[in-house]
């Protein structure tokens, strides 16, 4: 509910989304064809907001963040839309402007930690290389500010463990050396891949809560990709339902949770498991994720969906306001749905 | 893991791992054509030494010593007058066949010794690792020299030199595969079907191990062609007056400033006999084994 | 940290066997010879008196194994027996030749380095485009070129036409032999920068696509740094035991490189020993080659032990 900035957060004037992707096509392109991973996609993230990105796997979410971030996979391009940050255009800046930001503008936590972090590197030198490169620290300095950081995060004995190596750790331990990498140049805009999806239940619940914690005491706004609903109601407060590489629906996450406008966001809430409903049958939807290689001129959701249409095959519903603040992309979204809520 | 059904796939997954599986036809791999026109090439040279070359190699002319490349000598003449060209054309021979013939040995030596030693594991297999040890604690070079000067000169000396220091890679190579091998289900539901060993090791190990064995061998057979070109440098290969690539680059030496191609012709038709062949190798391994990164 | 070194008493046990097994060797390459060992080891310098004193001291009347213990016993004395060309003990020339022939390899080791990381990052960072073709062809060409060859072309473009460096020898103080081993060192490290750099190609393909360099890129690393930093760091293990493993061949190769460029190292030390049968001599510097190359193998273990602080050979058993 923040409508106003955090004090201490610099912006340009006339400015007030942090984020703001504008019509995002991303594909790869071959010698004589190309296929489109992500179908003109935009959202807006405030600042200080908490934006999750929900879908599938292959439902291009992943991608999204990683255009962000710059770190499209060899092959994938951005073919259209734009990018802002800050006022700022992301996609085509010079590249050395570009890393300039990551670090102390934007940073990434990603899912997998063992992974993600080089192997034969101490975890504090990885924690310090960032603040070294973009704040100009002495080596001591920088390992100081990552010792401290490591607290920050919850790491008991932050020192000693500075020394050590990733595999080292324990994979709650891991992810938090990734929270502390992320944050040490205190960024704006944190981008996180299903940060938690490689953890057990009772570390993701700290881990979520640290996230939370870092981002309210740094005024910093989070991205948030999972394919966890309980994860997104915990955390998010506006989301963005993916489907196909097209966004579906976005809105508040009460909102959304409550009273879905799309047919595949209730399909998802339906599917997943309420422990306030404990008995409510789930209800999976049928059929496969879409192919992304055919991308017929129709609704992606089609083909899987209960209530199509002759017209839902025909041409590919745009994502339209149906109530202020909350878009769907369902040309019957109002009938289907606004007929249920009463 | 060994029900029926897992022998049932573990037999369909063999059957297709050992039959070619590469996407495209042998014509149209790059390596495979290239390396089989250059050596197919050289050996028809070989082949035909004695209708190509203009002259006899070892016949000696010396009052047309070291003489520069003319319309009758297309390479010159060497210090004993003898031609060049002529000499490049016939060592080919000597080249060629012992650095192919120089593989059979270590190859069915190394693959039998690491086969049982991957196989059987245990004592055996320590045995045999501390005897490659050692023989691979002995460079490759020094090793031969010194057999060479033990066993005296001659083609034979090279064959039983390289041999004695070459069997320890395809022993390596073996072995590995069939550790790899051993514990596929396919072998495991034969051994429990009442195969004996040799059966399993034959019909069901052998050709999938063996395709490794063969594709390092091809590696192999460019090593020893350049073994046999730098004994014949050291003066340690087939005694003259036989036209022999490495001795030859030996003779051209002395005359570098002046008659440079006689060190150095022979040198590039070595590099493009080792091209060829790797080229060949590099076309097998795509044919034998195609889902293996290089 | 060094808890992690302690592999290496256990590793130099492990290698006893091996270095029994090279002594055997060697000691069994007299008794190949054929006719009388004893003959067959004094060449043309054998009398009746030589012969006889040479047999008593070899043990040449005991049995086999009385004379591989009297052989060992000289060993750990550091007795090679004495060169028949020279007169002098055997241990004596090849420690004045060694340093020649161990300069040339660390200084071919060091150049081969220089020439293949940078070709192989750059081959890496685009695999199957312009660069990693050419880089790929390099290789080889590389490795089908003899070695000898290469070395005598050096001196034709470099020390002849050029006239930058000499043609042959080895100087007489420390800067004279950098000058007279750069080409030398050169035609080695032309030899194995193929095998190092395919395998670093690869290791580094392996790298970039690892998700660690995606969050070093998240950082803002990139370019250089991010080579050096984190690719390097990473994709130089599996290659440091490929190279460990050919250093041996390398030694090999030297042998025949000094006899290209005159230098007086262990090779020439060995191939004039073979020209005048000066068996003491070949026994020693095969002996001492064979040790050192075990010796290199334990190093090996050493350094990649120290690289990746993931590996413990201690606790488990390799293989």
């Amino acid at each position: 509910m923040l409508e106003t900035p955090l004090p201490g957060v610099t912006e340009l004037p006339g400015v007030t989304n942090l984020l703001s992707v504008t019509d995002l096509t991303l594909g790869v392109k071959r010698s004589n064809s190309s296929t489109v991973i992500v179908d003109s996609v935009s959202f807006d993230v405030a600042t200080g907001d908490r934006f999750g990105i929900v879908g599938e796997s292959g439902s291009g979410k992943s991608m999204t963040l990683r255009a962000i971030a710059n770190l499209l996979p060899v092959g994938v391009q951005v073919m259209s839309g734009s990018i802002r940050y800050n006022g700022q255009e992301l996609v085509g800046m010079n590249r050395g402007k570009r890393r300039g930001l990551m670090g102390p503008e934007i940073a990434m936590i990603f899912q997998e930690p063992m992974t993600a972090l080089n192997p034969v590197m101490r975890v504090g030198e990885q924690i310090a290389e960032g603040p070294r490169r973009h704040l100009g620290l002495s080596r001591k300095a920088a390992m100081d500010l990552a010792v401290s950081m490591m607290g920050r995060t919850g790491i008991p004995d932050p020192a000693r463990r500075a020394l050590a190596y990733p595999h080292e750790l324990s994979g709650g331990l891991r992810q938090r050396i990734m929270i502390a990498m992320a944050i040490s140049c205190r960024p704006k805009l944190i981008l996180c891949d299903e940060p938690t999806t490689a953890l057990d239940v009772t570390v993701q619940r700290q881990v979520l809560r640290l996230l939370e914690e870092l981002c309210d005491d740094f005024g910093a706004s989070l991205v948030f990709v999972t394919h966890d609903l309980a994860v997104v109601n915990q955390t998010c407060r506006n989301l963005a339902v993916m489907y196909a590489g097209r966004m579906v629906e976005t809105g508040r996450v009460k909102d959304v949770f409550r009273d879905p406008r799309h047919p595949y966001t209730k399909g998802l809430l339906d599917s997943a498991p309420d422990f306030d409903q404990p008995h409510r049958p789930l209800i999976p939807i049928p059929g496969f994720p879409a192919n992304l290689a055919n991308r017929p001129n129709a609704c992606a959701f089609a083909p899987r969906c209960p209530f199509v249409r002759d017209h839902c095959l025909e041409e590919s519903p745009p994502l339209a306001p149906v109530e202020p603040g909350r878009d769907a992309a369902c040309f019957y979204s109002d009938e289907i749905f606004k007929k249920v809520t009463v | 893991m060994t029900t029926p059904t897992a022998v049932l796939a573990g037999y369909q997954a063999k059957r297709r791992a050992v039959r070619p599986r590469s996407r495209k036809p042998w014509y149209k791999n790059g390596s495979l054509v290239a390396g089989m026109t250059i050596v197919g090439l050289l050996v028809l040279m070989a082949v035909l030494a004695p209708v190509i070359a203009p002259y006899d190699p070892i016949q000696q002319d010396l009052t047309a010593t070291l003489q520069s490349p003319s319309a009758a000598h297309w390479l010159g003449t060497d210090k004993f007058g003898r031609d060049v060209l002529s000499r490049l054309i016939w060592g080919a021979r000597v080249n060629l066949r012992i650095g192919f013939l120089a593989v059979l040995i270590p190859f069915v030596f190394g693959s039998v010794l690491g086969g049982i030693a991957g196989y059987f594991g245990g004592w055996i297999d320590a045995i045999i690792m501390r005897i490659v040890d050692v023989f691979f604690a002995f460079p490759f070079y020094v090793m031969v020299i010194a057999l060479v000067f033990i066993l005296g000169a001659g083609e034979a000396s090279i064959y039983l030199a390289i041999a004695a220091v070459s069997w320890v890679s395809y022993a390596k190579i073996v072995r590995g595969e069939v550790l790899v091998a051993k514990k596929q289900d396919y072998v495991v539901g034969a051994r429990l079907g009442g195969m004996s060993h040799t059966r399993v090791l034959v019909r069901h190990i052998g050709p999938n191990v063996l395709s490794q064995a063969i594709i390092y061998g091809m590696s192999d057979i460019v090593m020893d062609i350049m073994a046999v070109v730098t004994l014949g440098y050291l003066g340690l290969g087939i005694a003259p007056p036989t036209a022999e690539w490495g001795s030859m680059i030996l003779d051209g030496q002395e005359f570098i400033t002046t008659l440079w191609q006689q060190a150095t012709i022979p040198g590039l038709i070595v590099v493009v006999t080792s091209l060829g062949v790797s080229w060949l190798g590099d076309g097998l391994s795509d044919l034998l084994s195609p889902d293996r990164r290089k | 940290m060094s808890s992690r070194l302690n592999f290496i008493p256990a590793r130099l046990l492990q290698a006893i066997p091996v270095v029994f097994g090279v002594t055997l060797l060697v000691f069994f390459m007299a008794h190949l010879l054929p006719g009388d060992p004893a003959i067959a080891m004094l060449g043309d310098k054998a009398t009746e008196e030589r012969i006889a004193a040479l047999r008593t001291q070899l043990g040449l009347d005991q049995p086999i194994w009385v004379q591989y213990g009297i052989f060992l016993a000289h060993l750990g004395q550091a007795n090679l027996g004495d060169s028949l060309t020279y007169g002098r003990p055997v241990t004596e020339l090849v420690l004045r030749a060694v340093p020649v022939t161990l300069s040339l390899v660390l200084f071919a080791l060091v150049l081969s380095m220089v020439i293949g990381i940078p070709l192989a990052g750059l081959a890496a960072t685009r695999p199957n485009g312009v660069n990693d073709l050419a880089v790929r062809t390099y290789t080889l060409v590389g490795q089908g070129m003899p070695q000898f060859w290469v070395g005598i072309m050096l001196i034709l473009f470099l020390s002849l036409k050029l006239r930058l460096f000499p043609v042959g020898g080895y100087g007489s103080n420390i800067t004279d032999h950098v000058y007279y081993l750069f080409v030398p060192a050169l035609t080695l490290a032309i030899a194995l920068s193929p095998t190092l750099i395919r395998s670093l190609r690869s290791s580094t393909i392996n790298v970039l696509g690892s998700e660690y360099i995606a969050t070093a890129r998240s950082k803002g690393s990139g370019g250089v740094a991010l080579f050096r930093q984190h690719v390097l760091r990473n994709a130089i293990i599996p290659t440091v035991s490929i190279l460990g493993v050919n250093l041996g061949y390398l030694m090999g190769g030297s042998i025949i490189i000094e006899k290209v460029f005159a230098l007086p190292g262990l090779g020439s030390l060995m191939l004039n020993a073979i020209f005048s049968r000066d068996f003491p001599t070949i026994q020693g510097v095969t002996l001492f080659v064979a040790l050192f190359v075990v010796l290199i193998g334990i190093l090996t273990d050493v350094v990649y032990t120290l690289l990746d602080p993931r590996v413990n050979f201690g606790s488990k058993e390799r293989e």
